[in-house]
C-alpha cells in the first residue's frame, strides 16, 4: 500500500491504495463519492469522467497513484456553493438530457470540460465532443440540445424530430 | 487486475534503472494498457509510470523535423504541431474521444502498435525517427508486426522527430464503436517523393504503399492512382469489413489524403 494525496472538489484527501487502484474506485470505495459511475470498465462509455487539473478523462483508465499532487473534480463538485444545480446540470433537467440518469455524471463532466475550452460550440461540435460518452437510452439529442442551452446560446430543432 | 507495484519517476534516468526491475512495464496514459490489465492479457510485477517526466513531454520544431516528447498527449499534439505539421495535429486531434487524447501518448500508442491505431501510419509515412532510451530507429526499421516493433525488454521511447513534409493528409475510415482505424491512409509528399502508410487493414500491420508511392512522386493528384489495384490478399478480415473491402478503402482513402492535403 502506497499514501496518495490528491485534491478532490477543493479538499485535500489522502488515503493508502494498491498499485491497481483506479481513480474511479478511489472515488466511488475510498472517498463514498458514488456520484461517478462505472458504465463499462472498459474505458468505452465514458460514465466514469472526471477532470483531472482541469482536464476531462476516465477515471476508470488512471491509477489514483498516477494523480498524485492533482486537482481532480467530480460530479458532485459541480454544484453551485449554495446547492443549487450549476447551469449545465439545470439545463440537463431543463430539456430532458437524461433517462435513466446513469451516463449523466459523465456527460455532465465532459460537456463542462468542453464549454471551458469553447464555451460557444456548434451543434457539431458538441456532437463530435461527446463521442466518447455513450448514452444507452439513445437520448443524445436533449442532451445536445441541453449542452447548447448551458451555453447561451439558441437551442435549435433537431433534424431527427 | 492482478496487483502491482506502481512507480513514477521523474527523470529518463530513473526510468531506465526502474525499468530495469523483473516484470517492469513502462505505462503511458494507460488507454489500453489499463483494459488490457483488467482483462489479466498484461500482468507486471512493477508498472512504471512515464508520465511524470518533463523531458519526455512538448513540441518542438529543430533542425531535423518536429520533434514530440513520447508521453505528449494526443490533445497536446492537436492544440500545439498545428502550426508546423497541420496533417499531424489533424490525426492527433481525431483519436479516440476527448478524454482519450487527454490521457493518451504518441510514445504509448506507437509502443503498442495496434494495427488499427493512427499514428503508426505518420510515423511511417513521415520517415520518422522513434527515438528510446537507448538508440534512434528509422521508421522502416521499427514497425515490425501486429503489436510488434523493434523495442528490446525495458526499452520505451522517449521521442518521434518527424521530417515536415511540404505537404500531407491522413484520412480515415472510422470503425465507430471502437473510434479505431478500420482503414486509414497516410499521404506525405517531401522533396524526395511521396510516402503512404496504411494502418487498420493488414494483418502485418501499418505498411507502405509502394506501388502509389511511385505513381503519387511521378504526379501528386489523386488520378494517379486510380489504374492500381491493392492485393486483398494479406489484409484483415473480421465482423465489420472483409479483405476486399479494405483493399478498395486503402485506394478510396488514398484519393482522397491526396486531394485534401495541405
Amino acid at each position: 500500500m502506497t499514501k496518495v494525496t490528491m485534491t478532490v472538489n477543493g479538499k485535500s484527501v489522502s488515503a493508502e491504495v494498491e498499485g491497481r487502484t483506479l481513480l474511479s474506485a478511489f472515488l466511488r470505495e475510498g472517498l463514498a463519492l458514488t456520484g461517478t459511475h462505472i458504465g463499462c470498465d472498459t474505458t468505452q462509455c465514458g460514465a466514469c469522467t472526471v477532470h483531472v487539473d482541469g482536464k476531462a478523462v476516465k477515471s476508470c483508465a488512471v491509477f489514483a497513484l498516477d494523480v498524485e499532487g492533482a486537482d481532480v473534480r467530480t460530479i458532485e463538485g459541480m454544484a453551485n456553493a449554495d446547492g443549487s444545480l450549476s447551469v449545465i446540470q439545470q439545463s440537463f433537467q431543463d430539456h430532458h438530457g437524461l433517462q435513466c440518469g446513469f451516463c449523466t455524471p459523465g456527460m455532465v463532466m465532459a460537456s463542462a470540460a468542453l464549454l471551458a475550452d469553447n464555451p460557444k460550440p456548434t451543434e457539431a461540435e458538441v456532437r463530435h465532443h461527446l463521442e466518447g460518452n455513450i448514452c444507452r437510452c439513445t437520448g443524445y439529442h436533449n442532451i445536445v440540445k441541453a449542452v447548447l442551452a448551458a451555453s447561451g446560446q439558441d437551442v435549435p430543432a433537431v433534424a431527427a424530430e | 487486475m492482478f496487483n502491482f507495484d506502481f512507480v513514477k519517476p521523474s527523470s529518463i534516468a530513473d526510468a531506465v534503472a526502474a525499468m530495469a526491475q523483473t516484470g517492469a512495464q513502462a505505462l503511458s496514459g494507460g488507454q489500453t494498457l489499463t483494459p488490457t490489465m483488467k482483462q489479466r492479457l498484461a500482468s507486471p510485477s512493477v508498472l512504471v509510470s512515464l508520465t511524470g517526466i518533463a523531458e519526455m513531454k512538448g513540441v518542438c520544431l529543430g533542425a531535423d523535423g518536429l520533434s514530440i516528447g513520447g508521453a505528449t498527449t494526443h490533445a497536446t499534439v492537436a492544440a500545439e504541431a498545428g502550426a508546423y505539421y497541420p496533417a499531424l495535429a489533424d490525426l492527433a486531434a481525431n483519436i479516440g474521444d476527448p478524454m482519450v487524447r487527454n490521457r493518451g501518448t504518441i510514445g504509448g500508442s506507437v509502443a503498442n502498435n495496434d494495427p488499427a491505431a493512427c499514428y503508426p501510419s505518420a510515423v511511417l509515412a513521415s520517415g520518422a525517427t522513434v527515438v528510446t532510451n537507448k538508440r534512434k530507429i528509422a521508421a522502416d526499421d521499427y514497425f515490425v508486426g501486429m503489436f510488434s516493433t523493434a523495442l528490446d525488454e525495458g526499452e520505451f521511447i522517449t521521442g518521434v522527430t518527424f521530417p515536415v513534409p511540404e505537404k500531407a493528409a491522413y484520412v480515415k475510415f472510422n470503425q465507430p464503436a471502437s473510434r479505431f482505424a478500420l482503414t486509414g491512409v497516410f499521404v506525405a509528399k517531401y522533396a524526395s517523393g511521396v510516402r503512404v502508410a496504411v494502418t487498420g487493414a493488414s494483418n502485418n500491420g501499418v505498411f507502405r504503399w509502394a506501388e502509389a508511392e511511385a505513381a503519387l512522386s511521378a504526379n501528386f493528384s489523386a488520378s494517379a492512382v486510380e489504374g492500381l489495384t491493392v492485393s486483398a490478399a494479406d489484409l484483415i478480415t473480421d465482423l465489420h469489413g472483409t479483405a476486399a473491402y479494405r483493399a478498395n478503402l486503402v485506394k478510396v482513402l488514398t484519393k482522397r489524403a491526396v486531394a485534401g492535403a495541405k
